[in-house]
């Protein structure tokens, strides 16, 4: 742990101040000691329960461990208690921010075991819902970055926006968080009338805020100075921990879902996949602008391709999905989400494995904080994208 | 000149006088920093594409004294492992250099409890003492993220006092007078070039930048609030304190606004002058009204710089705590030496 000082003796202490600075540590004189420090399960920059325990030596960051579980509400044990439509408002709430592409993976799971076709009308609003349920996320994470960082203006703005979008799919589906739209085979009812064409204005008000979070935050020079440089995460590293979704693409691994193994109409559709190079923590803001650009180019596709017909299979009372074992993975707003299902043919599954990206994604937090400021520890979980319901589940 | 508050000619006038004072700088102490507050309420409500607070009083108006008797009523609490005396004095600690400054602080024509040959010193001087009440609050609530609150709180101080004071001097070296209504009255009379009217923003403008910077740095204002960092520390140094003690942080705070305003306004921006050369014999009713339209002037200009801090704080991010110093002491500090050198060598050649 220590190195020798050209003058005999004399040690260096490890992460001392950044640059070149050298304490002196003569037996008996003088010892610092870290301070341990739990930042959570309460803390207000770890949004949810997330904890960390970091050992401090002033304000560098010597070692930092998550500390997960807070929140673990056992779903996938539940999950084998339940039905199929059951089970669709279940997967909501493990992700509450991503409620409705969770659903459609599910969704996708049984309806590929049982062999269904799901009609073409349902397949587009699918993918409209995924698509306004990502851009929800993501306006979520921008503001609580921002919000982190200091700047207290882009969460009102978020949420402004947020909100509209919440009518929006509150018209169609009633809910505003947990959605529960999604049914095996299709979905539960059609649209409301006047749905697409406030889709289309909504995207176009969306593509004018997104801009105003640029000129807001994005040329500012402080912001930049916060997170240029930040948690810089190598893409092989990023690799290694199985990192997903806009993390990954901070990267430069444009690795999507959507685009490598395309579920639903996505093979249809024009996916952007925007990718950044350095992997920091402002590339990880950017890759997220950008991602609700590209949500809102998909939507405008989908709005333009959907046609009329019916919105659902005819099933019987309980489904059941035959005898089995199959995997599916969806690109949720927060990276890959994988749904392991196991069935024995009865109306529960056997069991269904949740692989979901927020898990992976904090699992980084270590790495990218050894030697990180205090300071920094707050940019570097900001813009690590991860709901704490998600990693607990 | 003489303080219009001095009042004579009969047997308790002194103590007379001395209570009028105290009585005018209490009120003015409990009453502004709660209008700079409702401002903040609104000006970032609105500029936040929200209300803002609608219930208490019309429009809001009465939200701070509603909240006031809110921390009335809140429980006393005191950590356990807290140092029990210097905890319970640390707010006190904090607060009272801020209303000790008033004092000097002159707002109109005779408009001031005490013009002090030292006034510029003195204010400077007694509003560093205020971060000994944010350290006693730090260390004594015996909890870590005030600690690392008080001391990025002290750091900051010892950074940002020195471009604080150099700004200040400079000004001070041209007018040759420490009195703050000294320097009010030069600028009435400064002609930049002999020809222009102007107060000393223009000539000074490197002091002012330096100046209003450093006194958000020193107010914890975003984007220099790292001490209170609430992402981070939570609350820093107030992180344990509740009710009452609490508040008086806060008042703290707005005060602080205030009065660095103030000495902002009369250093650089004229003062109690409503414009460069104002002549106050125009107003009707003698001295009461030129302290009126003066005092009218001052507030507006002290209004006007706090709510750029306002507007500071809905635009911008916070700065991190090694980035601050780095501004300090590489780019701050040697531009107020150098600024001062330089306004040396005008006041010697010209």
């Amino acid at each position: 742990m220590t190195d020798t000082l050209p003058r005999t003796g004399a040690t260096v202490m490890p992460g001392g101040p950044a640059e070149g600075m050298l304490i002196e540590v003569r037996d008996g004189d003088l010892s610092t000691q870290d301070m341990n420090l739990n930042i959570g399960p309460q803390h207000p920059a770890t949004h949810g329960v997330l904890r960390v325990v970091v050992d401090l030596d002033g304000e560098k960051i010597v070692r930092a461990t998550p500390v997960i579980g807070y929140m673990h509400r056992g779903f996938e044990k539940l999950a084998e208690a339940r039905d199929y439509r059951q089970i669709m408002a279940l997967v909501n709430r493990h992700d509450w921010l991503s409620a409705f592409c969770n659903e459609i993976g599910v969704a996708i799971a049984v309806e590929r075991m049982m062999g269904l076709e799901v009609p073409e009308r349902a397949e587009w609003i699918r993918v409209i819902m995924a698509e306004w349920n990502r851009v929800l996320n993501h306006l979520m994470f921008v503001a609580s970055f921002g919000l982190e960082l200091g700047a207290i203006t882009p969460v009102f703005f978020a949420f402004r926006e947020r909100e509209d979008i919440q009518h929006l799919m509150e018209s169609a589906t009633g809910g505003r968080l947990h959605f529960s739209y999604t049914r095996v085979g299709g979905l539960k009812e059609d649209l409301p009338r006047g749905f697409l064409a406030a889709s289309a204005q909504m995207t176009k008000t969306i593509r004018v805020r997104v801009d105003e979070y640029r000129d807001l935050l994005t040329g500012n020079e402080i912001f930049q100075a916060r997170t240029k440089g930040v948690g810089v995460l190598p893409p092989d590293v990023a690799i290694d921990f199985g990192v997903t979704g806009p993390t990954l693409h901070a990267t430069g691994v444009p690795e999507d879902a959507r685009v490598t193994e395309p579920y639903g109409v996505y093979g249809q559709l024009d996916v952007p996949v925007p990718t950044y190079t350095s992997g920091d923590s402002y590339d990880r803001f950017m890759v997220l602008l950008e991602r609700i650009d590209a949500s809102c180019h998909i939507i405008d596709q989908a709005l333009g391709r959907i046609t009329a017909g019916p919105i659902n299979q005819k099933l019987p009372k309980v489904v059941k999905a035959p005898e089995g074992e199959i995997y599916v993975r969806t690109e949720n707003p927060l990276g890959q989400c994988g749904y392991y299902l196991v069935s024995d043919g009865k109306k529960n599954p056997w069991r269904l494995k949740m692989r979901t990206p927020s898990f992976s994604n904090v699992q980084m937090v270590p790495y990218l904080l050894e030697g990180a400021l205090l300071s920094d520890m707050i940019a570097v979980l900001g813009s690590v994208f991860f709901v704490v319901g998600d990693v607990d589940r | 000149m003489e303080s219009l508050l001095n009042v004579d000619g009969f047997m308790f006038a002194a103590a007379v006088t001395i209570a009028l004072k105290l009585a005018l700088v209490v009120v003015f102490f409990f009453t502004v920093p709660l209008g700079v507050g409702y401002m903040e309420h609104k000006g970032l409500a609105h500029m936040q594409d929200r209300l803002g607070p609608m219930e208490a009083g019309p429009h809001g108006t009465l939200q701070l004294v509603a909240d006031g008797i809110k921390f009335l009523q809140k429980e006393d609490i005191v950590p356990a492992a807290a140092d029990r005396w210097v905890y319970k004095l640390a707010p006190a600690v904090a607060m009272l250099p801020a209303m000790f400054i008033l004092v000097t602080i002159p707002l109109g024509p005779g408009l001031f409890a005490e013009n002090l040959d030292a006034g510029i010193f003195f204010a400077l001087a007694i509003s560093s003492v205020s971060v000994i009440g944010v350290l006693m609050g730090a260390w004594s609530s015996a909890n870590k993220f005030s600690l690392m609150g008080g001391l990025r709180a002290a750091a900051q101080l010892i950074a940002y006092e020195l471009p604080l004071v150099l700004g200040a001097a400079a000004v001070v070296l041209q007018v040759g007078s420490l009195s703050l209504v000294d320097i009010v009255e030069a600028q009435a009379d400064f002609q930049l070039f002999d020809t222009i009217r102007i107060w000393f923003f223009l000539p000074h403008f490197v002091g002012l930048g330096l100046f209003y910077v450093a006194s958000l740095a020193e107010l914890n204002r975003p984007p220099f609030d790292m001490p209170i960092a609430d992402s981070e520390l939570i609350f820093g140094h107030m992180t344990e304190y509740t009710g009452l003690r609490y508040a008086f942080f806060m008042l703290t705070e707005y005060a602080g606004m205030v009065v660095l305003s103030a000495l902002t306004a009369i250093l650089f921006l004229g003062g109690w002058y409503p414009w460069p050369g104002f002549d106050f014999s125009i107003v009707p009713f003698g001295v009461a009204g030129a302290a009126v339209v003066g005092f009218a002037a001052t507030i507006g200009k002290i209004l006007a710089l706090t709510f750029i801090m306002i507007w500071l704080r809905a635009t911008f991010p916070r700065l991190r705590e090694d980035q601050l110093q780095r501004m300090s002491w590489l780019v701050m500090i040697p531009l107020a030496l150098l600024n001062i050198v330089v306004v040396a060598i005008i006041k010697v050649v010209a």
